[in-house]
């Protein structure tokens, strides 16, 4: 965009500032995607004045040639701030950008007023108007979107973390209940939280509970595997509990074998292995009550 | 060349290695560890690589070779101290070390070391008995 157009766009923004702004805010109010039950026309006629007061700023200091300028950073701020509100309040990525878009209708309308009869002017400002408010438009959904990814890596990351917890059962005893399907990446999780916690607790043996897995194939069934070794490799040896009868089927239709590490029905024949192992005796007097 | 130290403690045989492990250390090792076996009468190994931040599968073969080596001397190998990241590693180069005996660290792995002789004491004391038995009828 050269200075001329940046000229054109700028008149159009600055002559009757408050004009404009008043008609911008009375075209989003009447329409639908301005979410009026989303969003109080007092915070809507906050967003949109702070977005022409910096809109204008911005055009006065930098020009529109680069958005990533300087210049355009409080503008871009603005916007981020805005999208993410709206993310959060449950607006879609276009009602979002609606917001910046509507502001090009208003601009087109004053355009054809200033214009008047010169078509060359008229031409080169709606590009120039097109062309900023697009950028501005797409920047605006380009910051939903990250959000919204954000928003999901840190849910995956805390689902994550929330399904392998390592849970100390007894002196020298842990266990690692696995809940859902394992993969190589969860296997990894649960390795390092298992490994560091032996080191922690000076376990010498590990319960890895598969009550939770709902399907255990042979790249499950690897895995699992690949824990039970590195488990060893530390010093501490491994029980497999909780395999239900038709993940028993399924290991030896497949022709899997979990050598290296004992296998045990229910949760609790494990612990009363791993305790027999480590030298504890349970013996049971007179229950109480 | 450096050189790591081997100590004898009784019969067991202690090896801490506290510098980075190059293939040539790892050989040098291998080397000395099996002259000071068959010179001392080891009957154990503990080998100690709790400073190891890596291992690469080199060395996890030379490993694998000391221990075995060292069982056809009549020695038994423990390997202590394995760092989480150096499981995971090995695991992952598909190399679990079959064959070595592991311990969390030093003292579990002296315990494992001095129970196995104890057993192969009392099998040996067993074995002279029946032996004796055999004479005497």
């Amino acid at each position: 965009m050269d200075s001329s157009t940046t000229q054109i766009v700028t008149d159009l923004l600055t002559s009757d500032a408050h004009g404009l702004q008043e008609a911008w805010i009375a075209e989003q109010l009447a329409s639908p995607d301005t979410r009026p039950d989303l969003i109080t026309e007092a915070e809507l006629r906050q967003q949109s004045g702070e977005f022409l007061q910096l809109l204008r700023e911005a055009l006065r200091s930098g020009g529109p040639a680069d958005l990533d300028s300087p210049a355009w950073a409080p503008l871009r701020e603005m916007l981020g701030r805005v999208s993410r509100a709206r993310a959060l309040k449950g607006f879609t990525p276009s009602e979002t950008a609606t917001f910046v878009f509507s502001l090009r209708g208003r601009l087109f309308e004053r355009l054809r007023e200033a214009a008047g009869d010169d078509p060359g002017r008229y031409h080169e400002g709606l590009r120039g108007v097109t062309s900023l408010v697009d950028r501005l438009g797409l920047h605006t959904t380009e910051v939903f979107q990250r959000n919204r990814e954000e928003v999901i890596h840190r849910q995956q990351q805390e689902l994550m973390e929330l399904s392998t917890p390592v849970v100390k059962l007894w002196e020298g005893i842990l266990a690692v209940p696995l809940i859902g399907t394992l993969d190589s990446a969860r296997t990894q999780v649960v390795m390092e939280s298992l490994l560091q916690r032996i080191v922690d607790t000076e376990a010498s043996i590990a319960i890895i509970d598969i009550t939770g897995v709902p399907t255990v194939d042979t790249l499950v069934a690897q895995h699992l595997l690949k824990t039970v070794a590195a488990a060893r490799l530390m010093g501490a040896d491994c029980i497999i509990s909780g395999i239900r009868p038709q993940i028993a089927q399924t290991i030896v239709h497949l022709g899997v074998e979990l050598h290296g590490a004992a296998t045990k029905a229910t949760l609790a024949d494990a612990i009363s292995m791993a305790l027999r192992q480590n030298g504890w005796r349970v013996t049971r007097g007179t229950p109480k009550g | 060349m450096e050189r790591i130290p081997i100590l004898k403690m009784g019969r067991v045989l202690l090896v801490t290695i506290q510098v980075d492990m190059h293939d040539r250390l790892a050989l040098a090792l291998q080397d000395d560890l099996t002259t000071r076996i068959a010179q001392s009468g080891a009957r154990g190994v503990l080998i100690d690589i709790s400073s190891l931040d890596v291992v690469d599968s080199f060395i996890g073969r030379v490993l694998a070779d000391i221990a075995a080596m060292s069982r056809v001397l009549v020695a038994e190998t423990v390997v202590v101290g394995m760092q989480p990241a150096v499981a995971i590693t090995l695991v992952e180069l598909g190399l679990s070390l079959p064959g070595v005996r592991t311990a969390l660290n030093v003292e579990r792995g002296m315990e494992l070391l001095r129970a196995a002789l104890v057993e192969e004491e009392e099998e040996e004391y067993e074995d002279a008995g029946e032996e004796d038995a055999g004479a005497g009828e």
